[in-house]
């Protein structure tokens, strides 16, 4: 009993932790719907943004980030076009090299009190103009949230995130953000993986076991070494003789 | 199969290890160094006239034993860190040495000569006070040792306890000190502050209270500070405001005699509160009845107490420090003086600044830097009786300009054979040195004891020779351009000479050599002799202690080169050393920063420096008003190729050192590409800023940890000097996995507040330090630190404790990009938009870790392995091979010819992977990298109570031929072939001729 004690432990280990990374990668389904019912637990944060010619921030809300809390948090955004004074504005901030910044307010996911779902200060990230305006408006905004479902961070970048100075002709490609957006939690790091290996080697042990070869007695393996060695120390036995008579002679 | 795997298993390891030293390489490549801590008591072993033992309890909770001829290491005992360890006491009495540790913990015996323990006892728990030697009838049999509520008499020879009694009133009164005149009563004494001491005596064979007297002092505090216990048992004490000494009879009296010192035509300093010394040669007897009495720093006075009367025997002014020692039925009295006081300063010119005046022509021509004129002390023996100087006596400490003031003297008296009295003398100075010193002033040793607590250290490249550097002088940038065709020829010529003058010497030194027996070739170094060897394998490791004495240690013999002693270190400065300048940069001189920040008030300074002498640089660095958050090294330089240091103040305003005009220009044209990070652990923030070109900067991004749940630990980038040789991996079926080489990653470690063993946990976050962008994010559930990491090239190893299995464990994340590189030339942070695939695997670690390295070499193509400080001293040298998250679970046909070990969850510890084999490196606390010019060749040097340096091979001496190569075998067979083609040559030629003739 004692012996086996430690061998379920581990398997239920690995149970668990097959579970929770099932659990992570319910997580990680990283694209949510636009269209998201608000109704439970729903909730909605503004996502600012940010872009000056002379890169002193002025945070003007983006859209609505509408978080859904609980176990298996999500989100869905929903957000105005761009105007067209936005539009110039962010081709001239694109031509001398400045910053296109967003930030959200950090919020915790975990609870369904509104008051404590809001908290001090802000979270920001930042891109290049230059490429917002090469990629047309396409971004990847992820949340990252702790295990406690703290939001800790945001981060966004373009897709392409190259700045090749390609000018955007069509004042259409300005108007409509293309957003993905995502919540990441943080992983499980995996542990040392001691179950399967014990299975393996419980494994070959069998597979040893099977083997008829391996079950054969010392004396039905090595025979012939035993012979050999029998008869090798036989022919050395009977050539002594002279050589010590040999040396009773000298 | 599973023989297959087993024998690839084994295959494998052979190949990869063969780390072990021959015995015949023992101490080649390596040494080590032991040191002990700054001294707290020291005696010398005196029973035996001729014993060379001086025995020391240090600050390092070590005790140990010195040869006092060498200054080496008798034996040493380390003890545990902190205050479990620490050494309250320490007595002296014949062959036996009592100590007390851990507040009072345990009381130990020792044996002097060999380092035995005698015996050890576990004391009541009670905070320690005081503890003396009781003797009776001449001959010492007890020791005492006072704590808060409870005095305890033990035996000496077995320490079984006598007897225990609680104290009276140990509420109120606060007992201190406890004192045996060897006349069978101990006497502890008590003070209840500002109103009276309580004497409460006991008897020595049953611990029975004999007597408790209570006397006025209402301006006592503190007993041991201002108060001992001279002749027969007078309580004689020292208050500053009435200006005047106290005396006490304890047996008979119960009023204190107040003597005034003005009576005695004696005047105290100002804001000094007089110190007084007294000596109890033979704790069975008691104290002698003359003590000295301290009036000011550098003012003492031989006083001695006869019938209640106080007699002036001798003044000492200036008098630094005193001691009394006693050798035979002699006693006596060291004083030193300081011979001159006057400090000056002197100017440095070429002529005086010894013939180092070669490396730094450019350098030494006009600058005058102050300098202390080497400043001696005197030493002097007084008989204590009379207070009369003894003839021949004198003795002179020089003091060494770079280190501090003398601190402690401790004096070993011997008769002479003449009857009169020799001494040592050990001199501890505020660097922690001892010095050990004979008559009539020769210094027999000295230890820097500073060294057992390295902070911080580097590694930099010795110069050239002379003659190299002439060279480089020569074919120098300037030069080229300035001279004619015909002086350059010229210039050829000489410097030519100057090779052939060098090589020439260089032969009649090894053939003078190779004459003398092998033991007689001393190869010391000095400074004037360094010069970088051909394969740069000898460095100069530069030192910072937590002393704030600095050290230049040359690393193929452990030799001290410099020493410099920074005084004004704040008690908590915490220190970052940056090479601004390399030795690469003839002729300006190498140049090293040190940063020395309080770590309360977060002021900074610079302190700019040559690493290679160790003197300070003639440039003066800015004065920095404001507290520093933030340093960093820019890989820009200036016109003089000192690299630029930013420094970020509190109001998030940045300067440059140096900030020539030069340095400014390029830093307004690269601002928009200079980022830097802030990390505040108190607010759990991690916020990136950008520079501008005004110097100013900007925020521009923010990750908030909530520190209710967790709490930043380490953040940990990777170092700037690494160079990756490979940019992917080759799979089994010939495609590439490219490495995720962000060189702004940086790995932030977390360790949850809640610290029950289900629910806390470390994270692992991974974060771009220009974006601000979360990499990746990962949680190692029940599991606590301390958490060790190392980051480098793609991967991040740590080691953690889990709690659930209660074992540690190290973990490895890689990163990859992929099978396609997204940018393969450059790599932005700014233009990264796929995360990386990110690899994670787990193993057990047999035993818990110190501290955790990786090695590094010139060019990266050397295998990687981990350095681990284990506790218990050794240096294991892991090869990373073992921590790479693609090891197959299944051992498949890819994997094996990938050369991937198949997984197995315990990681292996083999004895030849100690790389210190038998060298242990006490409580080490960290381990240096650092690069040789050899690729295979990484240079080690591991330190806390030790150093250690040695050399690693992670991927053998592959580009090294063996000692042992035989270079007579491979050139005959070279020679025989050539001479069998000369021959057969002929031959067919001459048989092509007979055919031919035909």
């Amino acid at each position: 009993m004692a012996h086996l004690s430690p061998f379920q432990l581990s398997i239920f280990s690995t149970v668990s932790f097959l579970l929770c990374t099932n659990f992570v990668c319910c997580n990680n389904g990283r694209r949510v719907g636009d269209a998201l019912d608000t109704e439970f637990g729903g909730f909605s944060v503004p996502l600012e943004h940010s872009f000056e010619v002379d890169d002193v921030a002025k945070f003007r809300v983006r859209g609505a980030l509408v978080l859904k809390a609980g176990r298996e948090p999500s989100v869905s955004l929903s957000q105005n076009q761009l105007s067209e004074e936005d539009r110039t504005k962010l081709k001239e901030v694109a031509a001398v090299d400045g910053l296109y910044r967003i930030r959200v307010p950090r919020v915790f996911l975990q609870t369904d009190r509104q008051t404590e779902r809001q908290m001090e200060g802000h979270l920001t990230a930042f891109v290049r103009a230059c490429a917002m305006v090469e990629s047309h408006l396409s971004d990847v905004i992820s949340l990252h949230t702790d295990v406690s479902g703290y939001l800790i961070g945001v981060s966004i970048v373009t897709i392409p995130g190259a700045c090749r100075g390609t000018e955007v002709e069509d004042e259409v490609d300005l108007e409509v953000f293309n957003s993905t957006l995502s919540i990441v939690a943080p992983v499980n790091a995996p542990g040392p993986e001691t179950a399967l290996f014990l299975e393996r080697m419980e494994q070959e042990m069998e597979k040893k076991g099977k083997n008829p070869q391996e079950q054969k007695s010392f004396f039905a393996k090595y025979w012939y070494l035993i012979l050999g060695g029998a008869i090798f120390l036989m022919a050395t036995s009977s050539a002594q003789p002279p050589a010590g008579g040999d040396r009773e002679q000298s | 199969m599973a023989k297959l795997i087993l024998l690839c298993i084994k295959f494998v390891l052979l190949c990869s290890i063969a780390d072990a030293v021959f015995e015949d390489q023992v101490g080649k490549f390596d040494w080590r160094q032991q040191y002990v801590g700054k001294v707290r008591f020291a005696h010398f072993d005196m029973h035996v006239q001729s014993s060379k033992k001086v025995i020391l309890a240090t600050e390092k909770n070590v005790f140990a034993s010195l040869n006092s001829r060498t200054g080496d290491l008798y034996w040493r005992h380390v003890d545990k860190t902190g205050p479990e360890g620490n050494i309250d006491a320490l007595l002296l009495h014949g062959q036996d040495a009592v100590l007390v540790a851990g507040n009072g913990r345990v009381l130990r015996s020792w044996e002097v000569n060999i380092g035995g323990l005698n015996w050890e006892i576990v004391l009541d728990s009670g905070s320690f006070q005081s503890a003396c030697f009781v003797g009776q009838q001449d001959s010492v049999k007890y020791v005492a040792v006072l704590k808060k509520t409870a005095i305890s008499l033990h035996y000496l020879s077995n320490g079984h306890q006598k007897w225990l009694e609680n104290l009276p009133e140990s509420e109120t009164v606060q007992y201190q000190a406890v004192y045996s005149g060897g006349n069978g009563e101990v006497y502890t004494l008590g003070v209840v502050p500002h109103s009276h001491i309580a004497v409460v005596v006991y008897s020595v064979e049953d611990g029975e209270i004999t007597k408790q007297i209570s006397v006025e002092a209402p301006w006592l505090s503190n007993i041991p500070t201002s108060c001992a216990v001279v002749g027969q048992g007078m309580l004689t004490c020292v208050d500053p405001a009435t200006v005047s000494l106290y005396t006490l009879d304890l047996e008979e009296q119960s009023q204190m005699t107040q003597i005034p010192l003005q009576s005695l035509g004696l005047e105290v300093s100002p804001g000094f509160q007089p110190v007084l010394v007294s000596t109890q040669p033979n704790p069975a007897r008691p104290p002698l009845s003359e003590f000295f009495l301290q009036l000011g720093p550098d003012h003492h006075l031989l006083l001695q107490l006869n019938n209640g009367q106080i007699v002036t025997l001798r003044d000492f002014k200036p008098a630094l420090l005193v001691s009394f020692a006693t050798t035979g039925e002699k006693t006596v009295a060291a004083v030193m003086a300081p011979k001159n006081k006057t400090v000056s300063y002197c100017e440095i010119t070429d002529s005086n600044f010894f013939h180092w005046g070669l490396f730094f022509k450019g350098f030494s021509k006009d600058h005058t830097l102050p300098c202390f004129l080497p400043q001696a002390c005197s030493l002097n023996l007084f008989s204590a009786e009379s207070g009369r100087r003894l003839l021949d006596t004198t003795l002179i400490f020089n003091m060494d300009p770079n280190g501090g003031k003398p601190e402690k003297l401790y004096v070993q008296a011997f008769l002479k054979k003449d009857d009169s009295v020799g001494y040592r003398v050990m001199v501890q100075t505020e660097d922690h040195t001892l010095t050990f010193i004979q008559q009539p002033g020769r210094v027999m040793w000295t230890r820097e004891e500073a060294l057992s607590d390295v902070v911080t250290m580097e590694m930099v490249d010795l110069p050239l020779t002379g003659t190299q550097a002439e060279l480089e002088g020569e074919f120098g940038k300037k030069a080229a351009i300035q001279d004619g065709l015909l002086s350059m020829v010229l210039k050829r010529l000489s410097s030519q000479l100057i090779l052939l003058q060098a090589w020439m010497a260089h032969l009649w030194k090894l053939f003078y050599d190779a004459r003398k027996p092998r033991s007689q070739v001393k190869n010391d170094v000095t400074i004037e002799n360094l010069s970088r060897d051909e394969f740069n394998l000898q460095k100069m490791m530069v030192m910072v202690t937590a002393s704030g004495k600095l050290f230049g240690i040359d690393s193929k013999t452990g030799t001290i080169l410099w020493r410099h002693y920074l005084d004004n270190i704040p008690s908590n400065a915490a220190f970052k050393l940056m090479v601004q300048r390399t030795t690469a940069h003839f002729p300006h001189p190498p140049q090293c920063t040190l940063l020395i920040k309080d770590k309360d008030t977060g002021l900074a300074t610079l302190h700019v420096f040559n690493p290679i002498f160790g003197r300070k640089s003639h440039i003066t660095p800015p004065a920095l008003p404001q507290p520093i958050l933030q340093s960093l090294m820019l890989p820009l330089i200036d016109q003089d190729y000192a690299k630029v240091l930013l420094l970020v103040d509190d109001q998030y305003k940045v300067s440059a050192f140096p900030s020539t005009k030069n340095v400014l220009q390029q830093l307004q044209e690269m601002a928009g590409s200079i980022f830097f990070y802030l990390v505040d652990s108190n607010q759990g923030r991690l916020s990136g800023y950008r520079l501008r070109t005004d110097l100013s900067t900007e925020l521009i991004w923010e990750v908030i940890i909530p520190t209710e749940v967790q709490r930043i630990v380490t953040v940990k980038g990777k170092r700037p000097n690494e160079h990756v040789h490979s940019q992917g991996r080759v799979m089994g079926d010939r495609s590439v996995l490219y490495k995720y080489l962000n060189p702004n990653l940086l790995a932030v470690v977390t360790e949850s507040t809640d610290l029950h063993q289900e629910r806390s946990f470390v994270g692992i976050l991974l974060i771009d330090g220009v974006t601000g962008r979360i990499i990746h994010e990962a949680v190692q559930r029940k599991a606590r630190g301390p958490v060790h990491l190392v980051h480098s090239e793609n991967w991040v190893v740590y080691e953690y404790w889990s709690t659930k299995s209660r074992r540690n464990e190290f973990s490895v994340l890689e990163l990859y990009e992929g099978m396609e590189l997204y940018n393969s030339t450059v790599f932005s942070s700014l233009d990264r938009p796929h995360p990386p695939q990110v690899l994670q695997q787990s193993y057990i670690f047999p035993s818990s870790i110190s501290t955790l390295e990786a090695t590094l070499t010139e060019k990266g193509i050397t295998s990687r392995h981990l350095l681990v400080g284990l506790p218990s001293g050794a240096i294991l040298s892991l090869p990373k091979m073992f921590l790479d998250p693609r090891r197959p679970e299944i051992v498949s046909e890819q994997s094996r010819e990938e050369n991937l070990i198949p997984y197995a969850p315990e990681m292996p510890i083999r004895t030849e992977w100690f790389i210190n084999y038998n060298q242990t490196v006490s409580r080490v606390r960290g381990i240096y990298t650092a690069p040789s010019g050899l690729e295979s060749t990484c240079l080690v040097v591991a330190y806390g109570l030790d150093i250690y340096q040695t050399r690693v091979y992670p991927s053998k001496q592959f580009d090294v031929l063996k000692d042992d190569y035989d270079y007579m075998l491979i050139s005959s067979v070279l020679f025989a072939l050539f001479f069998a083609t000369m021959i057969s040559k002929r031959l067919a030629e001459v048989k092509l001729l007979n055919r031919a003739w035909r």
